[in-house]
């Protein structure tokens, strides 16, 4: 598949050539596994596998979940109660959905930072990097969607909120909102639906996997350089490359093992550290709860949706030049669903020509004051909407269009970028040459 | 770099540690050793079925339990109480049989009765549907190693009464430091010595909450020890196939990395 050159399968055995000749399904799975990859990724490139695994794992604990859960406003409660209290093993399989989804948006925040910093995004990768981003989306559907299930009261205030968004956008908002919920409010028609859609999705989010390894089975993987693989024959390639198997799946094995040491030492030993008491309290449409607060991996952009408030002045420029179509709320979903989508276009708003941040003295420090920022957005979409809170939320937001807008476009013409090496090969050797016998324990980075 | 991450990990947990804090209540929450807190934490036998008699001679006036199998009340883990214990046990509560259209005693497959009558909340899950003591000093590092603190809420309810009364629109109203807002329309529903414990152990106020504490955590989480214990097995394979990963990344990578050396 890979436009690095390397052997293809070649069928040995009677059997394998009888296969071969009727179905490419070895070669496909050969050429797949022996991929020429980059001998110097580093840590920071195991995140897919983590991913490839939560998805799994998703898929795996969800379906027998399904098999005990019952999608019904009076029933669903009492059918979580039943899983964990009389299904066998169900109260494992339950936590571990649970914690599942936060170790999947873990990585995938780790797992797109990695392709920020790497600029891993940039030509030719232009594709898989939009298909990551609509797997991100679809990521984002399902948790939602899923955390509505068990029926409890952040389940149904939650779902409340977020379907609420669409009914602030003017003359056509409330017509979608009511079309979304299947009534004028969140319930059994909504319970349905979400639940089918929870379903269906992770395997369309399967299924845009497969084109998101196949994109970059197309170009190649990056590497933390930045620099290509050399293509001008297989001899040259092998210098700069290992082939997948087994160099980096044992390594991402590795890292994945470790990983699930902690995952399941979360799971085990403190299920609840992550979700909402309140969710334990069967869902009543007649009682608000004091604090509704997503899942903490949406708080990042449930901050900035609530950073603009109506005496922002950009706000109320919007709605005075608007004549007030834009009112504070309807600017509010636009800013968030706008932070993902200015995400999204990244490969065209950054103009350097240099992929990797770490030839890039400037934008090192932007990157950097990126990623506390969207810690600090996380941090803050968790505090009430009062005091300093929407004042710390509207700096971060202001930042992080700042940084896709502003800074990413101008660093390119600004920066000069340092020396890059001249072949990957070169970068390995360098790493692993004689000076640096300590951090051979610790390949690359 | 795995330091960067575990470090990462940390903080991602510890952030969203904050979500529970922001969505917990305002109350006094005082911190209370448990005898399950904590990854080797058990529940103590003697202590749920201490508890268990507290909800049974108090709290069940009002409240119910019904998520919870009274069957469960014999399974390992739990109060523990021998089979025919659990027989007489259950028998003491009617339910209404629809097939036959008569009242008849429950049986041990049936679930602890619903409780409506003034209508108070069902207890099954109060001990998880409620956060606690996010201390040391708010940071929730207790959440994090000790639960969340449900039972912590629970006892400090119960021990919060300050004994100020007001009545509003007919209803009145009991000052307790614990509840959000600081008047809760529950009377005080223990003293201290309102039950007598056949093993003779303290019936002082705040005894009798932690008791009563620690058997809704089993109600609310019956499945505890299970879920301790297995994790402590995937945990200690886990770490153990991650040894042996280790290794064989060393051992694989060990050839081109010595080419590498010598370029």
């Amino acid at each position: 598949m890979a436009g690095i050159p390397h052997d293809h399968y070649e069928p040995k055995t009677g059997a394998e050539k009888w296969v071969n000749s009727r179905l490419g399904i070895i070669g496909l799975v050969y050429d797949t596994l022996m991929i020429p990859t980059p001998k110097n990724l580093n840590w920071m490139w195991i995140w897919g596998i983590i991913l490839a695994f939560c998805l799994g794992l998703q898929i795996v604990t969800g379906i027998i979940l399904v098999m005990h859960y019952t999608p019904h406003v009076d029933l669903a409660f009492a059918s979580i109660e039943h899983i964990m209290r009389n299904v066998n093993g169900g109260h494992f399989l339950r936590y571990l959905h649970m914690n599942g989804a936060s170790l999947f948006f873990l990585a995938v925040y780790m797992h797109i930072f990695r392709g920020l910093y790497y600029g891993s995004y940039k030509a030719p990768r232009e594709i898989t990097w939009i298909i990551g981003m609509l797997i991100y989306l679809m990521m984002m559907g399902t948790a939602f969607m899923g955390y509505v299930l068990p029926w409890g009261q952040m389940s149904f205030w939650g779902a409340t909120v977020i379907t609420g968004l669409f009914g602030a956008i003017p003359f056509i908002g409330e017509p979608i909102q009511t079309w979304l919920l299947g009534g004028p409010a969140v319930d059994n028609a909504t319970l349905n639906r979400f639940f089918s859609l929870h379903y269906l999705l992770p395997f369309v989010i399967a299924g845009l996997v497969i084109v998101h390894i196949w994109a970059f089975h197309t170009t190649g993987n990056g590497n933390p350089t930045g620099v290509e693989v050399r293509r001008g024959s297989k001899e040259e390639a092998k210098k700069d490359t290992v082939p997948f198997w087994p160099y980096f799946v044992i390594k991402d094995f590795f890292a994945l093992a470790l990983i699930l040491v902690v995952f399941f030492a979360v799971t085990a030993w403190m299920p609840n550290y992550l979700g909402h008491p309140d969710n334990y309290i069967e869902a009543n449409p007649l009682v608000t709860p004091a604090h509704i607060v997503p899942e903490w991996y949406f708080l990042p952009f449930y901050a900035i949706l609530r950073a603009f408030t109506a005496d922002v002045w950009v706000v109320m420029f919007t709605n005075w030049i608007t004549f007030g179509l834009v009112d504070a709320k309807f600017f509010g979903v636009i800013a968030m669903f706008g932070a993902i989508i200015v995400l999204a276009l990244v490969p065209w708003l950054d103009t350097s020509r240099v992929r990797s941040g770490r030839f890039r003295p400037m934008f090192r420090w932007w990157y950097a004051i990126f990623i506390v920022n969207f810690v600090v957005l996380t941090w803050v979409g968790a505090m009430p909407a009062e005091g300093i809170y929407p004042y710390i939320s509207l700096a971060g937001a202001a930042y992080w269009f700042a940084y896709f807008l502003v800074i990413l476009p101008l660093l390119g013409v600004l920066e000069k970028p340092e020396e890059l090496p001249e072949t990957i090969e070169a970068d390995f050797n360098a790493h692993y040459g004689k000076s640096s016998d300590d951090a051979a324990a610790t390949p690359a980075e | 770099m795995i330091k960067k991450i575990a470090l990462t990990a940390v903080a991602a947990l510890a952030i969203s540690g904050g979500a529970a804090i922001a969505a917990g209540g305002e109350g006094h929450i005082h911190d209370v050793q448990f005898s399950f807190e904590g990854p080797f934490g058990k529940f103590d036998q003697m202590q749920l079925q201490r508890g268990l008699q507290v909800y049974t001679e108090v709290c069940s006036a009002c409240h119910g339990l019904k998520y919870v199998p009274l069957r469960t009340l014999a399974d390992p883990g739990g109060p523990e109480l021998p089979a025919d214990q659990v027989r007489a046990y259950s028998a003491q509560f009617d339910i209404y049989d629809a097939e036959k259209d008569v009242d008849r005693p429950r049986i041990p497959t049936d679930h602890f009765p619903e409780n409506n009558d003034a209508g108070a909340p069902d207890l099954s899950l109060m001990a998880k549907a409620r956060a606690g003591f996010h201390g040391p000093y708010g940071t929730g590092l207790s959440q994090l190693f000790n639960g969340m603190g449900g039972p912590e809420y629970i006892v400090s309810l119960l021990t919060g009464y300050t004994g100020e009364e007001k009545e509003e629109a007919g209803t009145i109203f009991y000052e307790n430091t614990a509840f959000p807002g600081g008047w809760i329309s529950m009377a005080p529903p223990l003293y201290g010595e309102d039950v007598e414990f056949a093993d003779g152990h303290s019936n002082s106020l705040h005894h009798e909450a932690e008791d009563l504490s620690a058997f809704l955590m089993w109600a609310a989480e019956p499945k505890m020890m299970d879920r301790k214990r297995t994790g402590l097995i995937a945990v200690v394979f886990l770490t153990l196939l991650t040894v042996l990963l280790y290794a064989t990344n060393k051992r694989i990578w060990k050839p081109i990395k010595k080419a590498a050396k010598e370029a």
